[in-house]
């Protein structure tokens, strides 16, 4: 336990020294800086409005940007080591695997968490000195959804970085990884629909397992299912499923998806050569 | 002390240990020699535990260093050949030693100190900054302090001047007794003066193991 702790406590120290996790702090900061900027909390789309539409706009960009984030930051985090001998190093000190790794883990996850989550608090925080209301079943709903999204594409990232033999290798994976699941999926899925080969709820079924995708209907659910910008998964998903039971799914699902994926890749890291 | 039975090592259809068996006692100080691509470095690491081998066993004090790699570990100083770009700051790498390893900080102080090299007024820098031979004298200080029974030094001396070669010499000679230590050279004459065993490798195999 002492180790698993020194390890995440390093990887998030270094992390935070580190000018990829400065870029991206200052990107979320960003973004919700520039919300305020534009006036998004004073004006009203299509029935959204004040701090909702803000953290609506927000996690809509997220669910882009995060998951390539911590791929990419992620991905090099065992294999970078590993090319460079640092790894050959480090475990040349009596430190088992697994507190190597989970540390790594727990580490990486603080930091790609926190940014993200603390960008959202600002925004409510400000929001709310500014007189807005504060929607607070929306924002629950959202730190859920980050912390699910951010687990299943640590696991996707760790488990890249304990196959691929050099980081580069694990960059092109991660980027191919990224952009599967956030757009090629959906036009294979869109053309099978289209051709009225397969079973919708079949198709719907798949998209589900995405964990982009579920991530995208769970941030609207609580707003009304007749909205046009629901799109015809969602507006399916949640004919389906109550509300709640959606929103448990979205939360659950993507986590535990992730700690597979990291499981599967501490297996993997255990079992073959560490250098 | 070290125990390596018939182990082989392949990469692919590679063969890059090929059913090698040799011993390690204490006192034993050995030279291990060979052209590059010999098998030395993937020797050092299957008794590291880092690579699974296709055939044979290494056991270190009777203890496979995979399975038991932490108990193993606890005996053994590792000096790799060229320092890695470890991005930790000097005060963070100095804290990951002691608390993985028991290592005391006034021992690493020490023989730093000894190899004349200043840490504190650099614990704050990544350890990646400092020149090739700050980085050298570092690892080799943290080997020593750690008080292993069995050191490994990869080349060690490949980044260090004449004045730390001597003090590298000079301390090894203090603390050699009892314990296995292995270098890993190119020039038997570099470490001449400290071994008293030298083995040759080729082509995965160990041409000649002889005392000296």
């Amino acid at each position: 336990m002492k180790n698993l702790l020194l390890i995440a406590y390093l990887d998030l120290k270094e992390s935070l020294r580190a000018k990829w996790f400065l870029i991206y702090s200052l990107v979320f900061g960003g973004l919700i800086a520039l919300f305020f900027i534009a006036g998004i909390t004073e004006s009203q789309v299509m029935g959204f409005s004040g701090l909702s539409r803000l953290l609506l706009m927000y996690i809509q960009i997220t669910i882009v940007i995060l998951p390539i984030f911590i791929l990419i930051t992620t991905v090099r985090s065992i294999s970078g080591d590993r090319d460079n001998h640092t790894l050959e190093y480090m475990l040349s000190f009596p430190i088992s695997l697994s507190q190597y790794y989970w540390g790594k883990i727990i580490g990486r996850f603080v930091t790609v968490f926190l940014p993200v989550f603390l960008a959202m608090v600002i925004a409510v925080i400000f929001g709310a000195m500014k007189g807005a209301e504060v929607p607070w079943s929306l924002f629950l709903l959202y730190a859920g959804l980050l912390f699910a999204l951010t687990s299943s594409f640590l696991g996707i990232a760790f488990l890249v970085s304990s196959i691929v033999r050099s980081s580069e290798m694990g960059l092109g994976v991660a980027f191919f990884v990224w952009i599967f699941l956030l757009s090629f999926l959906d036009i294979a899925l869109i053309s099978l629909m289209m051709q009225n080969r397969i079973n919708d709820g079949v198709i719907i079924a798949i998209a589900l397992i995405n964990p982009m995708e579920v991530f995208r209907v769970a941030a609207i659910s609580l707003f009304d299912p007749e909205l046009t910008v629901m799109g015809p998964v969602a507006f399916y998903i949640l004919d389906m499923m109550s509300q709640l039971k959606f929103v448990l799914f979205s939360i659950l699902y993507p986590t535990v998806l992730g700690l597979l994926f990291a499981f599967i890749g501490y297996n993997i890291f255990r079992k073959k050569d560490l250098v | 002390m070290i125990e390596i039975k018939n182990l082989t090592k392949k990469f692919g259809k590679a063969v890059s240990l090929n059913n090698v068996s040799v011993n390690f006692n204490k006192n034993d100080h050995i030279a291990l020699m060979g052209a590059n691509g010999a098998g030395k470095t993937t020797l050092i690491r299957l008794m590291l535990g880092y690579y699974h081998p296709n055939d044979g066993q290494v056991l270190i004090n009777g203890l496979d260093p995979i399975n038991n790699r932490i108990d193993v570990l606890k005996n053994i100083s590792f000096v790799p050949q060229l320092p890695p770009p470890i991005s930790l700051n000097l005060d963070d790498l100095l804290s990951y030693i002691e608390k993985s390893s028991d290592t005391k900080r006034e021992d690493i102080f020490y023989y730093a100190k000894e190899m004349e090299l200043d840490l504190q007024g650099n614990m704050n820098k990544s350890f990646f900054k400092l020149s090739g031979g700050m980085k050298q004298k570092l690892l080799i200080a943290i080997s020593l302090a750690k008080k292993s029974d069995i050191m490994i030094f990869d080349e060690p001396t490949a980044n260090l001047d004449p004045k730390a070669r001597d003090n590298f010499y000079r301390l090894l000679k203090e603390i050699r007794t009892e314990k296995v230590m292995l270098f890993v050279t190119h020039r038997l004459d570099e470490v001449e003066s400290l071994v008293n065993r030298q083995i040759y490798m080729d082509l995965g195999e160990i041409v000649s193991d002889e005392k000296i």
